[in-house]
């Protein structure tokens, strides 16, 4: 209950700094398992890609997020959590980091990742982590959506205390699959383009 | 002055009465045409028009709302409208992550610091504030992050931002400030401006859309006809002049006064026009429905609010 209205109080809030409308280009919302990849600028990434989705799929879909900060206090642990249902990862640890994911998969939900594993000053994603492949091979029936995320590296960068008040947009693409004969590098740029080719598609004006 | 009576003064109850018989008309007309025209363009237009009148309504009770609680509650009401303009400016115009910290103190220390000025009538310093002080202190504030690529242009954008979105807008609430001898209205000044400007845009797209034939500048602003304009414009100016009785000025200085505003507004309006069609978008935004953004409707005050200002404030301030 608490959680529910903290998630209202942060996704109402989140809007009016920085907006965060869902763009459905290339698919719908759907209760399909997906396996939605973003490119990663800020903190609010998370909040903005949970706030995108309409609130019957929040509940089934659980963004990946790093247990060093979402982890670091009582606080955002809360709001990882209860509010955003959030898988927390470890990185670089000794365990395999992909374990929670797949359990989380193996239920049938769905989740959010960010490929490239850290935020980046630009507004184009970085090369991919070979996280994403792993999951596309063991999880065949889960839809791949890419996400791209527009703004964000302006309005909440690396190292900045408060967001500031520049629209952002969530613009989600048609879902991409594993082919056959596919190896590990050719898939992972092919996903990277895919998040590129929606930034292409952006005009400027619709990501108010 | 911090003055909160809550009563409605009879000149003010007449001029909303006014303005709302009005929007009753415009719905009026609206609702009848949306029953009578069946092609496909005119339906098109005709439901763009009513989008328009709805969000018309909705700006009259907020102004409404601003007049009844007196200056407070309207100095907010702007600086919220400067927020959104300038968040929509800086939208779409590209900036970098480096420019993070000068994006965060025009609209977390700018904006408040200038409509606080206004509310404490600190004329000189309202004047001055982001000509000078944002104007040095934002690329000081982008440069200490070490990046120069686009330096110029990154630093130009905020500040254009700055002057159109919370500048030049702010100069509206700061009619509120000038000191007239012999009249203390000044919530009407504020009125008539706003009315005038807003009435001209209206009434340039009505009578653009009735005989609009030749373009003013077909690269720039296809919607905008001498048709419209001289129609559009010299209605609102007579409206204008019509409103003497509420100003200090004298009739001929009213309609004058009213015909400035427009051409200022026009030329906002053809001027953020460019500005919007050089970064390859058609609105500003699309927070407001039927009228694009926040700035699509700004974009005429812009211009208008500090010519109108600079000009009552010259000839009519001792």
């Amino acid at each position: 209950m608490i959680a529910k209205l903290v998630g209202e109080a942060l996704f109402a809030a989140a809007r009016f700094l920085v907006g965060g409308q869902a763009r459905w280009r290339g698919c719908e919302p759907a209760t399909t398992q997906r396996i939605y990849f973003a490119n990663h600028a800020s903190h609010m990434d998370t909040i903005i890609m949970c706030g995108a989705l309409p609130g019957y799929l929040r509940t089934t879909t659980h963004p990946v997020a790093a247990a060093d900060y979402w982890g670091s206090g009582p606080v955002q642990r809360f709001v990882a959590l209860k509010v955003l249902n959030a898988v927390l990862v470890e990185r670089g640890g000794a365990k395999d980091p992909l374990a929670p994911l797949r359990e989380v998969l193996e239920q049938g939900e769905s989740l959010i990742i960010f490929p490239e594993g850290t935020r980046r000053a630009e507004s184009l994603p970085g090369a991919f982590k070979a996280g994403l492949y792993h999951l596309a091979k063991d999880f065949p029936e889960a839809e791949l959506v890419p996400v791209y995320l527009t703004n964000l590296a302006r309005a909440y960068p690396k190292g900045a205390i408060l967001p500031a008040p520049i629209s952002s947009a969530a613009h989600f693409g048609a879902p991409i699959q594993l082919e056959d004969s596919e190896d590990k590098a050719a898939f992972l740029a092919r996903a990277q383009a895919s998040i590129i080719a929606l930034s292409g598609e952006e005009l400027p004006g619709e990501n108010a | 002055m911090p003055d909160l009576n809550l009563t409605i003064e009879p000149v003010m109850a007449t001029l909303f009465g006014g303005v709302f018989a009005l929007l009753l008309v415009a719905s009026s007309i609206g609702f009848v045409l949306s029953k009578r025209v069946t092609s496909e363009g005119g339906i098109a237009t005709v439901a763009n028009l009513n989008q328009r009148i709805k969000a018309w309504w909705l700006m009259i009770a907020i102004f409404a709302v601003a007049f009844v609680f007196g200056k407070g509650v309207t100095v907010v009401l702007f600086a919220l409208t400067s927020f959104f303009v300038l968040r929509e400016f800086l939208s779409i115009t590209p900036t970098r992550a480096e420019d993070h910290t000068a994006t965060i103190a025009a609209f977390y220390l700018f904006i408040p610091l200038q409509y606080w000025l206004i509310y404490s009538d600190w004329q000189s310093l309202f004047s001055i504030l982001i000509p000078v002080w944002a104007f040095l202190l934002l690329p000081l504030l982008a440069v200490l992050k070490g990046e120069t690529t686009d330096f110029l242009a990154r630093s130009a954008k905020i500040q254009w931002g700055m002057m159109l979105g919370v500048y030049c807008i702010s100069h509206a609430p700061a009619l509120l400030l000038l000191d007239i001898p012999g009249y203390s209205d000044n919530f009407l000044l504020l009125f008539f401006l706003i009315t005038v400007v807003q009435l001209s845009d209206v009434l340039q797209y009505v009578f653009g859309k009735l005989f609009g034939k030749h373009k003013v500048a077909p690269r720039v602003s296809p919607a905008k006809t001498w048709e419209g304009l001289i129609g559009g414009g010299f209605s609102a100016a007579a409206i204008g002049a019509a409103l003497f009785w509420i100003t200090p000025f004298a009739p001929w200085e009213a309609a004058l006064l009213a015909l400035t505003i427009v051409l200022a507004g026009f030329a906002g309006g053809l001027v953020l026009s460019a500005v919007k069609r050089s970064l390859g978008a058609k609105d500003w935004g699309t927070m407001i429905e039927g009228h694009g953004g926040a700035l699509d409707r700004m974009d005429s005050v812009s211009f208008s609010a500090p010519v109108f200002f600079h000009l009552v404030n010259y000839f009519f301030v001792l």
